[in-house]
């Protein structure tokens, strides 16, 4: 299949460049420091982009106007915010443990950067294309919530402790969901290499290709990915009336800036994620055979598709944050293990029947 | 009623009614006009104050510098931090009667928590309230004021 745009072959054309004057070894590390540098940038920059969109979106919600006065509709708020926290004190409890209340923020934001790099953002625009893509985000994305549980334990504050114990035992049930809801696809595509995913959905999108369990999938994947992230309504790992913050009570300056942003950009990972899995990634949308108005659609270039469907995700997430209130501890396991999971094992099994019969598009 | 009909009916009423929420949020979003957030600094000369707020204390003056304060003297007792000084003065009127008339309303809007009170009380309606708020002055002791005007004399009419 030809794609207007590819991106393979600037990158190969680097690798080339390169390669023509430096040894394989030397190759290698300069690839991994070009990559890092591009994916640091991308990740603060998109986190701050990230923390500024959320701050108007609930204030339009809310019929307010937010954060307007730093810049041109005050798009430089959260670099100011940013700045201010780089100067403050970075405060340690007295009893805290001190390598563990360290540590607790890396391991946070280095699941959350991990993550991103496998994510294909256009046809040969992601750093690593493993063939068991939705498997590695998964599980590099469940290593955040060592580092939350760290960081609650090491805060010797009761607050610190019961937000990290309800965050663990939140996203350990939510992740079986967020699993199986991605299953519904790799069922459909039968990959689970994330770029043969998008592939598949050349002439048509899953939601669209897979019926109405992929949607029920997709709404499920949109449920458990927001409590899996800590956001609300399912934030009670925060819960700012009940816990003071939660896990990062004590957190200061720039550690605090960590879970910040580390926060934002995996609501970020479960809406990208989403759009690759169930929205097409960067596919343009096609309507049949109208060809004149595929060959329009194709001209977008592919990461304006695939931010343009990742941020309508991401709005929706935020919508939820700002329309429900907080669940309750025990209503948030009932939504899970009562509701979310079996429904979860039946729309697999009527995937599984569709795929089999071959009904699907 | 049947557990599985009820099970699955009570997920079609929830999500019924997350998208009622959702759709009164979004409704929210997707209409900008409807903001109540005023850009204070700039729009100072069309800034529509409510017809309730309590800014500060005022006594409306006619056009004859005429003012309905009898100097009774009600607001002050009723006022619960001391806000308000009367000051009286006796003059003798066209009869030949020695009065009590007003000489200074002393009003400390430094103290006063707009309680109302005094408005609430006033037997003559003399004083109100004015929507007016940029109070910030560099020198305590011009947030306190007088509220009649230099000059100015009782309404015909009004009754002791």
């Amino acid at each position: 299949m030809k794609f207007l745009y590819d991106f393979s072959i600037l990158t190969n054309s680097i690798h080339q460049m390169l390669a023509a004057s430096l040894s394989p070894l030397w190759v290698f590390i300069i690839e991994l420091v070009l990559v890092g540098l591009v994916f640091l940038g991308f990740y603060a920059i998109l986190g701050l982009f990230l923390v500024y969109l959320e701050r108007r979106v609930c204030a339009f919600i809310q019929n307010r106007l937010g954060p307007n006065r730093v810049g041109p509709q005050g798009i430089f708020q959260t670099i100011a915010d940013l700045v201010k926290l780089l100067f403050k004190e970075l405060f340690v409890v007295r009893k805290a443990d001190k390598i563990l209340f360290n540590l607790a923020p890396f391991i946070v934001i280095i699941a959350s950067l991990m993550a991103i790099g496998a994510i294909p953002y256009a046809k040969g625009l992601h750093a690593i294309d493993l063939n068991i893509g939705v498997f590695y985000i998964l599980a590099v994305t469940s290593l955040g919530v060592v580092g939350i549980l760290l960081a609650g334990w090491s805060s010797n504050s009761k607050y610190s402790l019961l937000g990290a114990m309800r965050s663990g035992a939140q996203i350990i049930s939510y992740e079986l969901s967020v699993g199986l809801s991605l299953l519904a696809v790799i069922i459909f595509s039968g990959s689970m290499q994330l770029s043969t995913i998008v592939e598949s959905q050349a002439n048509g999108w899953w939601i669209f290709k897979g019926h109405i369990p992929a949607f029920f999938a997709f709404v499920i994947f949109l449920i458990a990915a927001t409590a899996e992230t800590n956001r609300g309504p399912f934030d009670l790992a925060e819960a700012e009336s009940e816990l003071t913050a939660g896990f990062h009570t004590e957190y200061t300056g720039i550690r605090f800036a960590f879970f910040f942003l580390a926060e934002y950009m995996n609501m970020f990972l479960a809406a990208a994620l989403a759009t690759t899995v169930f929205l097409g990634g960067w596919m343009p949308f096609h309507f049949f055979d109208f060809s004149g108005f595929n060959y329009v659609m194709d001209f977008i270039p592919p990461f304006v598709w695939f931010f343009g469907k990742t941020f309508v995700v991401i709005y929706i997430i935020m919508l939820f944050k700002w329309t429900f209130p907080r669940l309750r501890i025990d209503q948030l396991l009932t939504l899970e293990w009562k509701y979310l999971l079996p429904l979860n094992l039946l729309n697999i099994i009527v995937i599984a029947f569709i795929v089999l019969m071959g009904w699907h598009f | 009623m049947n557990p599985v009909i009820k099970y699955f009916s009570e997920i079609v009423k929830g999500v019924g009614t997350l998208i009622t929420g959702m759709k009164v949020t979004s409704g929210y979003f997707i209409r900008p006009k409807e903001i109540i957030t005023q850009k204070y600094p700039e729009n100072r000369d069309t800034l529509i104050m409510l017809e309730r707020f309590k800014g500060e204390v005022v006594m409306p003056h006619d056009e004859n510098n005429q003012h309905a304060c009898t100097g009774c003297g009600i607001c002050e007792i009723n006022c619960p931090n001391g806000s308000i000084q009367i000051l009286t003065a006796k003059i003798t009127n066209a009869e030949g009667k020695s009065v009590r008339v007003i000489d200074k309303h002393i009003y400390h809007l430094s103290m006063c928590t707009m309680c109302g009170l005094c408005v609430k009380t006033c037997p003559s309606d003399a004083i109100v309230f004015a929507p007016t708020f940029e109070h910030a002055v560099f020198d305590r002791n011009k947030l306190t004021l007088q509220l009649n005007k230099p000059g100015s004399s009782i309404k015909k009419g009004v009754k002791e």
